[in-house]
């Protein structure tokens, strides 16, 4: 497999996945058990998201470093109903400043 | 079909402004890591427009990483067309949910679609109001395919002499993006004991799985969750039916 032919059919097969989701029915989505699942998916996926991107390397190896400190801070934000952008802005300063002091 | 979930309302512009800024911030923050992107295929050995070409039309960051990882690895381009394929299973996942959400006919599927990622869909379902979560949905999704694309190339050309975003606590913003869209969503014990359990699989599977396939695994429980009907008959109302969550739920 040429380099070209590796990036073009994974992109073809990429897209063809992401448009799945448009061309199933509907209905398929309409039952109870479905939506219930529907529901709690995003809750599933956005906790699993901030785990992996908080606390692993790169490879999947856990690790805590200056971004547990940033999400610990996040929380603390959130906890005194500070609004988005603020929350964002004060993990990425927490973290870029102890990483400037050599932490992390 | 009810012309209510078919026509959202306007929003109000404070509120407009609010997801805005909520669409753009991820998008900085994503597409700052188009850059490590761009420069590590270069180092992988793929030339600049088979980079650009992935982040064009592949667009999807776990994908990319993978396809270009393989690559670096000396593997086959059939492993790594199989990698990138298994973590883009849950882009359909998620386009299944904003295929309700968007209600998109006809051409319109094919931007919809290419535009269905974690980021965009993690932003739109972070949204209590329908007019919100479409605004977010597409907001999220241009700023982050506009951004991730341009900084692929600058990543690509300039390689890493521009800094590592790190240096800016940019992987912690990302999380931090994700954490404030959960927020508002863990006010049941169902909701909280799922976003737990989905935390801790991750966290279990993530040291033996490619990248992005602990997130795939993790939306199991999200599953057995809706499955299992002592958990299910808690579900609060206004997680039943996202799209018309009631709007007295605190912005973000």
């Amino acid at each position: 497999m040429t380099p070209w032919t590796t990036v073009l059919l994974a992109s073809g097969l990429a897209f063809a996945l992401k448009f799945l989701g448009y061309v199933v029915p509907h209905q398929v989505l309409d039952g109870v058990i479905v939506s219930r699942v529907t529901a709690m998916l995003p809750v599933a996926l956005l906790s699993a998201l901030v785990a992996v991107q908080t606390f692993t390397a790169t490879g999947g190896a856990l690790t805590v470093d200056a971004r547990a400190a940033g999400l610990a801070v996040a929380v603390t934000a959130l906890l005194l109903r500070a609004p988005f952008l603020v929350v964002v802005i004060l993990a990425a300063a927490t973290t870029a400043s102890l990483r400037a002091l050599g932490w992390g | 079909m009810n012309t209510n979930t078919a026509h959202a309302p306007r929003l109000a512009d404070q509120r407009r402004k609010e997801v805005l800024r909520q669409c753009l911030s991820v998008g900085i923050a994503t597409g700052a890591y188009g850059i490590s992107f761009g420069a590590l295929s270069v180092a992988a050995g793929l030339n600049i427009w088979q980079t650009i070409a992935l982040s064009a039309l592949l667009f999807s960051g776990a994908s990319q990483f993978a396809v270009v990882g393989v690559v670096a690895a000396g593997g086959a381009g059939a492993a790594a067309v199989a990698t990138s394929s298994l973590l883009g299973m849950r882009n359909g996942l998620y386009g299944l949910q904003m295929s309700r959400l968007l209600k998109v006919q006809g051409l319109r599927r094919l931007p919809a679609a290419q535009l269905t990622i974690d980021e965009s869909t993690a932003v739109a379902i972070g949204q209590p109001e329908l007019a919100a979560q479409r605004l977010g949905f597409w907001g999220t999704g241009i700023a982050v395919y506009v951004l991730w694309n341009l900084s692929t190339i600058l990543g690509a050309v300039v390689g890493d002499a521009l800094g590592n975003p790190k240096r800016y606590g940019l992987d912690a913003a990302a999380p931090a993006a994700f954490c404030a869209l959960l927020w508002p969503r863990l006010k049941s014990g169902d909701t909280r004991a799922v976003a737990a359990v989905a935390a801790v699989i991750a966290l279990v599977v993530a040291p033996h799985a490619p990248a992005g396939v602990p997130v795939l695994v993790a939306a199991l429980a999200a599953i057995v969750a809706g499955l299992l009907p002592s958990v299910g008959s808690r579900v609060p109302h206004d997680l039943d039916e996202p799209s018309t969550a009631p709007e007295e739920k605190p912005p973000i």
